[in-house]
């Protein structure tokens, strides 16, 4: 670091102040023409509260959002590496109608936006299938039981969990798509001998895959694969729309109530980019070590 | 079974990549214990011959009888069929994921159904004719490439095969490592197995095949004993190659 500072030369210098004239500009509107009121000491309140009647700390609207996105981040990766494992073996089928159904899956994802696929995912398919399961009266079933400490350790308020559950059902289809590239690719990656080898030995295709060319090709794809989790993460927050209380839902809903728009704004994109950048930074550092043994 | 009896009939068969015509009306038999060394120049349809043989490759018309079953594009068959033949491929195609262990035994295990211990036995009975016993907890990027294709050959043998076909076995080898392949193979033709191998390593052909076959331009164009074949083949297109391959 103290390196990189010695190696600054004048024209990184004009550069940073451009930036920081920049901002400073745009401070100064907020402060002076908006004339805004910063309410800086109020955040920490809106993460964790104190109830006063039972005089205890709890997690408040943003660490509650902020948990409701881990959750359905995790649920949806593993949903969506399942989806996305089965549409990329489908990708490099040898039937053609598989192949199609695949690539049609790929491309209607990738040319519709994303705001309109998730609502379609949501009304056409993951309400269908929570009204189909009776998940509603389920959900409202355990949240009144006494002990539903461990279903709300995984699932949060469980009067909520349809809702969660259609959150993680769309968000997995919407990367499934993706994932199911990173995996073809990586099937594709693994030469064409391999799978001769294999089938000269016998091996039907099931075989061939199973023990062949998927546990080289998942040795492959764990790492693009760990980068499509930190953008899943980020891409959580469009479920926001169909009123899953995540991170951003929670964030709208708390700007709405209290205006502090600059905080509330601030303090979300400081939670979303710790968890992603420490993210990439353990991912990057696990790789390398990998790489070294 | 006695030598005379033929185990892979082919019978006027051609072969077609889109309108490339790879393989034009080719005949040939292998009888039981014999050793057949298919040489040619480069493009002229040796892999694709011998890739026939266990439907890697599909010929388009003609017949291919193998050990007395017609190579036929029914899945279940063909993978029978799989089992009976071995194949040892130029570049090894050793799985790097597995020990050399475990690229042995897992064709008899997961293939044959058969117990890992007994799999195991038969594995390191195949390791040791191939002069690699000691490898056998290693993964194949830890071996040489005369190693990884000793071990692509035990392979093969694992799964008890009738006949092994090999293309072009030592061609992707250091000069330095191609007799100890070519060693395991001589072992291996005394044994009796039918051989079929594409190889330009005269020396062997010389040594071990029963039967010559000289490939040009997807067509057979000499079959004769080597001893005719190495002094006065039929073919003048034959005789030239030969002086090329020789003079090096
Ligand atoms: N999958 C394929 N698609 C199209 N053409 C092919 C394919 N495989 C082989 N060929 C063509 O068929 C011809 C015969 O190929 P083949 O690999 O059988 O030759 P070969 O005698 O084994 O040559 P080499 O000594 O180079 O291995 C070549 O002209 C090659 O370009
Ligand atoms: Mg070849």
């Amino acid at each position: 670091m103290t390196n990189s500072i010695k190696q600054l030369k004048w024209p990184d210098y004009l550069i940073l102040a451009i930036v920081i004239v920049f901002f400073g500009y745009i401070w100064i509107t907020i402060e002076g023409t908006l004339n805004y009121k910063w309410r800086w000491h109020l955040i920490p309140n809106y993460i964790v509260g104190w109830h006063t009647g039972r005089e205890e700390y709890f997690a408040n609207l943003l660490l509650q959002g902020l948990g409701a996105t881990f959750r359905i981040s995790i649920y949806a990766s593993i949903l969506a590496l399942i989806l996305g494992t089965l549409l990329g073996v489908a990708r490099c089928s040898s039937n053609l109608t598989i192949r199609m159904l695949a690539r049609t899956y790929l491309e209607f994802l990738r040319n519709i936006p994303p705001v309109v696929v998730v609502f379609i995912f949501f009304f056409f398919l993951s309400q269908q299938l929570i009204d189909a399961l009776n998940l509603e009266r389920w959900a409202r079933g355990i949240a009144r039981q006494e002990n539903n400490e461990i279903w709300v350790f995984f699932f949060g308020e469980m009067r909520r969990f349809p809702s969660l559950i259609s959150g993680v059902i769309v968000l997995a289809l919407f990367e499934s798509a993706f994932v199911g590239e990173i995996i073809r690719a990586g099937i594709q990656s693994i030469p064409k001998g391999q799978r001769e080898a294999a089938r000269s030995i016998g091996m039907n295709g099931l075989q061939e895959l199973r023990y062949i060319v998927l546990p080289q090709a998942l040795k492959k794809v764990v790492p693009p694969l760990a980068n499509q989790f930190i953008t899943l993460i980020k891409d959580s927050a469009i479920i926001s729309l169909i009123s899953v209380q995540e991170l951003t839902f929670k964030t709208v809903e708390l700007v709405a109530s209290s205006r502090m728009i600059f905080e509330a704004w601030i303090t979300t994109a400081a939670f979303y980019f710790i968890v992603c950048f420490s993210l990439s930074r353990v991912f990057a550092r696990l790789e390398r070590n990998s790489q070294n043994n | 079974m006695n030598q005379q009896t033929p185990i892979i009939e082919v019978a006027n068969i051609d072969k077609f990549y889109g309108n490339f015509h790879a393989l034009k009306d080719v005949d040939l038999t292998v009888r039981q214990g014999e050793k057949v060394v298919i040489c040619g120049p480069s493009g002229s349809g040796k892999s694709t011959l011998i890739r026939c043989f266990n439907g890697l490759e599909w010929h388009n018309s003609g017949r291919i009888v193998i050990d007395e079953i017609e190579v036929h594009q029914n899945a279940k068959r063909i993978r029978e069929l799989r089992q009976e033949v071995g194949m040892v491929f130029q570049q090894f195609n050793l799985f790097p994921h597995l020990t050399v262990l475990e690229n042995l035994t897992i064709g008899p295990m997961k293939v044959r159904k058969i117990a890992q211990a007994q799999a195991e036995e038969t594995a390191r009975g195949y390791l040791d004719r191939v002069h690699i016993p000691e490898q056998a907890d290693k993964y194949p990027a830890q071996l040489s490439g005369g190693q990884q294709q000793r071990v692509a050959i035990a392979r093969s043998l694992c799964m008890e095969p009738r006949i092994m076909l090999f293309d072009e076995p030592t061609s992707a080898l250091d000069p330095e490592m191609i007799n100890e392949v070519l060693d395991v193979m001589v072992e291996l033709a005394e044994t009796g197995m039918t051989m079929v191998v594409v190889t330009h390593e005269m020396g062997f052909a010389r040594k071990v095949a029963d039967t010559m076959v000289f490939m040009e331009e997807g067509r057979i164009v000499e079959v004769s004993p080597p001893n005719k074949f190495f002094t006065d083949p039929d073919s003048d297109r034959c005789r030239l190659f030969l002086n090329q391959i020789l003079e090096h």
